[in-house]
């Protein structure tokens, strides 16, 4: 059953230094103020997945944090590169980054078999490409009843899935509509799992295409109103485009980023906001 | 123009940029299309602008999940609200990935790219910098490698420099026609791979024989040499070496339409977390 608690309770007790972390969000409800909670609290040694790392990963890689990404595509979508990203990747700053790299068909189904519990999935996928030379976890097989050879990926299982949502019950269930991505996968394939949430209602009211968790699959719940920012939850917020652009010249500058994580993540009214 | 081209043809209007050339061309291959697999900037302007102008019905899905968008206004990422707002449909991830896009479901592939060689083969994870320099990393691959493979045909579009037309590729990340003609079946590939490579200064399509890509359309005031020298391989030049036609007035309308309405799309300074 899913306690609500303050985010910065759920995350002390739920994130741990060496975890393998999915904070999940194709696009949509990326789970933004859990990361700077865990920037504050200095929760290190990560190894991070996440199909699409956006911004919220070039902050915690360079924050020092991070240790290995598994990831499929690392861009600042429209707008052009992860510089912290790349600079961990081609400079090992501020600490070196080991890469699993796959293609979205592979990590979608990735999670696909984390969350059904076996230990690998197949998919027509990655022929010809140099892909497979790179990572240990993309293999063939060779289909039992056919005999064409298929892509074998590894399960991901993270230790602990961290995503947002637009609305919990006071029970701790939890409903996401809109673009919903890989969370459902990437919570149940997952040990522990945290939800933030926009709000906390007395019914949750289904919505077309939304998706349910239920209470007995997730640790904790936290009301974070806003808590996606500069993604954003369809039905309470839009993406902030403008801050995806201007996050460009930021992360490009090491200085400039570092005194970003300080005045926007590490301030004591940030702080003081995450222990309600 | 307003760019270094001159036209040849002094009756045509010049009004337009190289990259103005790309787009509209890229939108008009999409003509007859039903449904597009459609990755993030160029090829999204292409897709958006066949919907507004050679293909209305063309069904637009995006890999964040959703069938049949219809925005009004250049989406900045593939998961734009009104992606998901304006669609027929809004599918999980794996679902996209595993019922419609393996599933054969989906018509044309539409790719960017940021090293092409002669084989229409892409290069978007990693680029060599030289001896004593870490490798350049790109942003990795995304959907590409299975948007090639399973859907029915792919069309790129890119600028077209020596840089990004490179006669061997650092890495392979998306197979377009391997070393030359049947190497897609022999890796089972179902679609029928990069059919046309649209830049601003003209058009590539492979050649049936030996799959190479060569030169077979111009662009208005282009001429081959600027190709060839934009062209890190010795490009060939198709027989039947045809132009392309100038965007006419309306597709230009629709176009800045377009890119105009995603100006005022924005609304914060960077502040806040």
């Amino acid at each position: 059953m899913a306690d609500i608690r303050s985010l910065h309770d759920a995350v002390a007790d739920l994130v741990h230094d060496g975890d393998i972390l999915a904070m999940e969000g194709f696009t949509h409800l990326i789970p933004y103020a859990a990361a700077h909670e865990i920037i504050r609290q200095g929760i290190t040694d990560l190894t991070l997945a996440r199909m699409t790392p956006d911004v919220i990963y070039d902050q915690l890689i360079g924050a020092g944090l991070v240790r290995k990404l598994i990831f499929s595509w690392g861009g600042n979508p429209g707008v052009g590169s992860l510089h912290r990203f790349r600079d961990a990747v081609e400079n090992g700053w501020p600490r070196p980054l080991e890469l699993d790299e796959h293609s979205h068909a592979g990590m979608a189904n990735r999670y696909v078999a984390g969350a059904s519990k076996l230990p690998f999935a197949v998919l027509r996928g990655y022929r010809g490409s140099d892909i497979p030379t790179r990572t240990e976890t993309v293999s063939t097989v060779v289909c039992p009843f056919t005999g064409e050879e298929l892509a074998a990926v590894a399960a991901l299982n993270p230790d602990v899935t961290v995503i947002h949502a637009q609305q919990a019950d006071r029970n701790g269930n939890v409903q996401l509509w809109g673009l919903t991505g890989v969370q459902k996968e990437a919570a149940l394939a997952a040990d522990r799992v945290l939800v933030t949430v926009e709000e906390i209602v007395d019914t949750l009211e289904p919505r077309p295409g939304g998706v349910v968790l239920p209470t007995w699959v997730i640790d904790a719940v936290a009301e974070v109103p806003g808590g996606a920012h500069p993604s954003y939850a369809s039905g309470y917020s839009v993406r902030d485009n403008a801050f995806y652009q201007a996050w460009d010249p930021i992360a490009r500058d090491r200085e400039a980023f570092t005194r970003w994580i300080e005045e926007n993540v590490r301030n004591e009214q940030s702080a003081k906001a995450a222990v309600r | 123009m307003t760019d270094n081209t001159t036209s040849a043809d002094n009756t045509t209007r010049t009004d337009f940029t190289r990259d103005e050339l790309m787009e509209v061309n890229a939108a008009r291959a999409l003509a007859g299309a039903r449904t597009c697999f459609v990755g993030i900037g160029l090829p999204s302007t292409a897709a958006n602008l066949a919907r507004a102008t050679v293909n209305p019905d063309l069904v637009l899905i995006y890999e964040s999940g959703t069938i049949g968008s219809k925005p009004t206004r250049l989406p900045l990422s593939i998961g734009d609200g009104e992606l998901a707002e304006t669609a027929d449909a809004v599918v999980p991830v794996p679902e996209m990935f595993n019922y419609w896009l393996q599933g054969g479901r989906i018509d044309v592939g539409f790719l960017g790219a940021a090293q092409v060689d002669r084989y229409a083969n892409i290069n978007t994870t990693v680029v060599n910098r030289g001896p004593d320099k870490p490798e350049g990393r790109l942003p990795g691959a995304g959907g590409a490698p299975e948007i090639a493979s399973n859907c029915g045909k792919v069309l790129m579009v890119l600028r077209h420099s020596t840089r990004n037309f490179v006669p061997e590729l650092d890495f392979v990340t998306t197979l377009g026609h391997g070393a030359g003609p049947g190497d897609r079946k022999k890796l089972g590939m179902p679609g029928a791979g990069p059919v046309a490579v649209i830049t601003d200064l003209g058009v590539l399509r492979p050649d049936p024989a030996t799959a190479e890509l060569v030169l077979t359309e111009l662009h208005p005031g282009v001429s081959v040499e600027q190709v060839r020298a934009a062209t890190g391989w010795e490009l060939r030049v198709s027989d039947g070496l045809g132009a392309t036609e100038p965007p006419t007035p309306q597709e230009l309308a629709a176009l800045r339409a377009l890119k105009n309405a995603g100006k005022s799309s924005g609304k914060s300074s960077g502040k806040d977390a």
